[in-house]
């Protein structure tokens, strides 16, 4: 009883991440999610010193190409599957550019990629999401309170879109 | 009869009992491969695809979103380094220095996750606003009313929980002890 309530209880779980911010994100879109307050916050234990959007993805049509511009103190890129798994985050620092530029797609999406595309672009950023659905994380550090508002101002300007092959 | 009785009671017990442990299990924050170091404990797997099956339970059930391993690691602490549970009413001194990361910010929950309602609209710091000694050092005063300094406001509520999250930091899967970890430590000062 007590192995399989806590084996099932992540596919049943109604409140989980995704399932929260499914209500205001459309698929495919980078959407803004509000800084949390005292009386109402999207998720618990969210970093209110952080500004937050969020690209709730579905590949099974085709991959998608994402960017954001990086931030003067701190950004990251973080990706979730359906069932709120991080399997992959990387920062401003580790992207080493001013941009934050990559190619998400299922591993099969991969695999179909010309050979020589591959080739030209050494240099793209490739990341497999092991789900067709899941959520990119996009938080951009306001080191005060009062760079807030131009952290959240980056944060429009981030992309993520569907790239027909 | 006897026997048919006795079968469904101890099937009853059994399926309460599983529950109960689930539920004590999901409530009191148990999940495996967590590193503590003093007051403070994380749980970096929860950060990968490597989380195990009680800390994804968890968090399905809080909804919350664990910060992705690439990006940083989360400390929390819910009790100061005497084992006190933190209390909004007491004041509490968090000193010390933190361990190697590019920023860090430390954030006041209630038990739930929310963030709590204070007068100056203040919920945690950044590495960047703290005013620190000429040696590098810190305190944080936390406690229900006014301090000169960094004071962290609790709002006076009985209980919560202090989050301190280190970003593009090396402390992670690898972390096994407090040796090149210095967290700063907890320490109830004065309560009411």
């Amino acid at each position: 009883m007590h192995l399989s309530t806590v084996l099932l209880l992540p596919t049943m779980a109604t409140q989980d991440a995704y399932s929260r911010l499914t209500p205001f994100t459309p698929v495919n879109k980078v959407v803004p999610v509000p800084a949390p307050s005292p009386d109402k916050a999207t998720m618990p234990f969210m970093d209110p010193a952080f500004a937050m959007a969020v690209c709730r993805y579905d590949l099974t049509d085709a991959p998608l190409k994402f960017s954001v511009p990086i931030s003067q103190a701190y950004t990251s890129v973080s990706f979730y599957t359906r069932a709120d798994i991080a399997y992959y985050a990387i920062n401003d620092r580790a992207a080493g550019r001013r941009v934050i530029e990559l190619d998400l797609m299922t591993p099969d999406q991969h695999n179909d990629l010309p050979d020589n595309e591959e080739i030209t672009a050494a240099d793209r950023l490739i990341v497999e999401s092991p789900t067709n659905t899941g959520l990119i994380v996009i938080k951009a550090l306001a080191a005060e309170p009062g760079l807030l508002a131009s952290a959240q101002n980056l944060l429009t300007s981030a992309k993520c879109q569907p790239q027909p092959q | 009869m006897r026997l048919l009785l006795g079968s469904l009671f101890a099937l009853a017990t059994a399926a309460l009992i599983g529950l109960s442990a689930t539920w004590f299990a999901l409530n009191e924050g148990i999940a495996y491969g967590g590193i503590t170091i003093g007051a403070w404990t994380a749980w970096p797997k929860n950060g990968t695809p490597g989380i195990d099956p009680y800390a994804r339970a968890m968090v399905a059930r809080s909804g919350e979103l664990p910060v992705g391993s690439g990006d940083g690691v989360t400390f929390y602490a819910r009790a100061d380094d005497a084992a006190h549970p933190l209390d909004g009413r007491c004041d509490v001194a968090l000193s010390g220095t933190t361990p190697q990361a590019r920023f860090w910010t430390l954030t006041l929950y209630d038990p739930e996750g929310r963030l709590v309602a204070n007068s100056v609209q203040r919920h945690g710091f950044t590495s960047q606003e703290i005013i620190r000694s000429a040696q590098g050092n810190f305190e944080i005063t936390i406690g229900p009313q006014a301090r000169p300094g960094n004071w962290l406001p609790t709002g006076g509520i009985d209980r919560y929980l202090l989050a301190l999250r280190l970003y593009d930091t090396p402390v992670g899967l690898a972390t096994r002890s407090g040796r090149d970890t210095p967290m700063p430590s907890i320490n109830q000062k004065s309560c009411p």
